[in-house]
């Protein structure tokens, strides 16, 4: 299943990224997996949270520039080769990866990795088919 | 006493009287050919002014309605026309401040008129017909390049028509023609002197003596540090395209400000708020009527430049009286590395973007020798689906956007909602942190 990313904008100032994460932390919602892709002169900042309905509520309610996008995070055998099974897996199924990133935990011995699909219903099909796991928002909010 | 060069010095000295007699009658031919045009015609009617012999003295064109830019934009295109379009030889074009250009026509004998003061002027700097001269402005509509052009080649200099921009060529194109005249703002020529040595040209490679530095404003202390970086003379050079361009004033060899061509050119000062006319020697806005272009007659058009006349004469012996450097202007017009922009201009642009909201800021600010131009606008946070690939497309058609209108590229900034600051009542939209001197 999808699960929620919260994409903020972020302008090129010191300490933005500290009111985006202190205003979470204060309001009790715990980021889970985070990157950030930079411009030279902005940035955007991609999070995974425990309470994402929660968050993007309070993101905007402090005047944050903040909206959903549905990615689905996946796990990956954690050793030598892993990850480069599962996208071998995709490419041949055409499945197009608009950017990826990492977990900051995990509930088993797998990794834990956020995948942003170009066509993400297409994607979960191929995945289900091959039976790799897909992480539901419950897992999340339980880690 | 240093040797005076003249391009015809039966002219540029001639007695005070002589010359208000030249001006008279010029005038008077002037208002001929205004009274042909829709923008003049009836002006000068409901002052009294029927045909050329209403005028009687130098005094009565003080009767006359000034012209502004704004009257050239509701004019556009051919209301200030006074010949017919087969008689045109050229035309020059300006930015518009909210994107109707300003648009005047030469006939032959205009472009030949202008061609002349402009020989002139460079003979006036001491320049010979034997100097290589690289003419570093812009080509095209933009007055500062075929103006200088055709009059270094009147002169019979050897003209290098590189045009604006691509420094490695203009600095290789000085050495292997050894140019000894370049024509450029002086921003540029900082920037080129920044560049030397970089590809093993160094400036005892050149043989460069003498620069006219115009279209934007700079102080005596820039002038200075140019012939001490550049061991050249510097000549300050002041035009607008709606009085031709280049070659309303230039300096001669003295180098103390620049002589306004009084038998082409009317100058007055005034009081930018009463419009009355004042002394020489009172700063105020510069007022100008071109007496010698038939196709684009120009009367009492306010420059919005701010500057004064010197009263006394120059050491040179030339009459003409001498225009101060341009002190400030009247209106919000930024010059942007000789570029003319106005903020209008940027606003417009912005306004039509439904992906930016209103707060907007425009910064300027200078980047070694060249002014930096930025543009910070604010996000419409509805419009923010957490692409990067857009945000950067979006930024990418606000530079295209901004450079189809003001002819040059900003830095484009894109900022969170309610960062920029909202101002109540006139917004300060423009931070201008260029150092004064």
């Amino acid at each position: 299943m999808k699960i929620t990313q919260i994409s903020v904008f972020l302008e090129n100032r010191k300490g933005r990224l500290y009111d985006v994460c202190s205003l979470l932390g204060s309001n009790n919602v715990n980021i889970r997996a985070l990157t950030i892709a930079e411009t030279e002169s902005f940035g955007v900042l991609r999070i995974v949270v425990d309470k994402s309905d929660q968050a993007i509520k309070l993101l905007r309610e402090n005047q944050f520039v903040a909206n959903f996008t549905d990615v689905v995070a996946i796990e990956v055998p954690d050793k030598p080769g892993g990850l480069a099974s599962i996208l071998k897996l995709l490419a041949e199924h055409d499945v197009n990866i608009e950017y990826m990133y990492g977990f900051v935990e995990k509930f088993s011995d797998k990794a834990l990795l956020v995948m942003r699909f170009e066509d993400t219903d297409f994607a979960q099909q191929v995945l289900a088919k091959q039976n790799i796991h897909v992480v539901t928002s419950k897992e999340i909010e339980g880690l | 006493m240093m040797d005076i060069p003249f391009w015809n010095r039966e002219v540029e000295t001639a007695e005070r009287s002589r010359i208000e007699q030249i001006q008279l009658e010029r005038l008077r031919q002037t208002i001929g050919w205004a009274l042909k045009t829709n923008l003049y015609r009836k002006r000068l009617n409901q002052v009294g002014i029927n045909s050329p012999d209403d005028l009687k003295s130098l005094g009565d064109l003080r009767r006359i309605p000034f012209t502004t830019k704004d009257d050239l934009r509701v004019s556009f295109p051919k209301g200030h026309l006074a010949v017919d379009m087969a008689e045109v030889l050229r035309i020059h074009s300006s930015s518009g401040t909210t994107g109707i250009p300003t648009v005047i026509y030469y006939c032959r004998d205009d472009v030949d008129n202008w061609t002349d003061l402009l020989a002139r002027s460079i003979v006036a700097t001491g320049a010979v017909s034997t100097d290589v001269f690289q003419n570093m402005m812009t080509y095209g509509f933009f007055t500062g390049g075929l103006g200088l052009h055709y009059g270094a080649e009147r002169v019979g200099m050897t003209v290098i028509p590189i045009g604006g921009g691509n420094t490695k060529r203009q600095i290789q194109t000085m050495k292997d023609f050894q140019t000894t005249v370049v024509h450029v703002t002086p921003s540029y020529l900082l920037h080129i002197h920044s560049k030397l040595g970089e590809d093993g040209i160094h400036l005892t490679d050149l043989a460069l003596r003498k620069a006219f530095i115009g279209a934007e404003p700079h102080s005596e202390n820039t002038r200075r540090k140019i012939q001490d970086l550049l061991h050249i003379d510097a000549y300050n050079s002041y035009g607008l395209s709606e009085l031709n361009g280049p070659g309303v004033a230039f300096e001669c060899v003295c180098k103390k400000d620049m002589h306004v061509w009084e038998d082409a050119y009317i100058a007055e000062i005034i009081d930018p708020k009463t419009d009355e006319n004042l002394k020489d020697g009172l700063e105020g806005e510069l007022v100008l009527t071109n007496v010698v272009r038939r196709a684009t007659p120009m009367l009492r058009y306010r420059t919005r430049d701010l500057a004064f006349l010197y009263p006394e004469g120059c050491d040179c012996g030339r009459t003409h009286r001498r225009l101060s450097r341009i002190l400030g202007r009247t209106d919000d017009m930024l010059i942007i590395n000789g570029v003319n922009v106005f903020p209008s201009q940027i606003e417009e642009k912005i306004m039509k973007i439904p992906e930016v909201a209103t707060n907007y800021q425009i910064h300027v600010d200078k980047k070694g020798a060249l002014d930096r131009l930025t543009v910070k606008v604010e996000i419409y946070p509805k419009l923010f689906l957490g692409e990067v690939a857009k945000l950067e497309a979006l930024k990418h058609r606000i530079v295209e956007d901004l450079r189809a209108s003001i002819t040059i590229s900003p830095a484009v900034e894109l900022h969170e909602p309610g960062s920029l600051p909202v101002y109540e009542g006139k917004a300060k939209r423009v931070i201008d942190e260029r150092p004064k001197d």
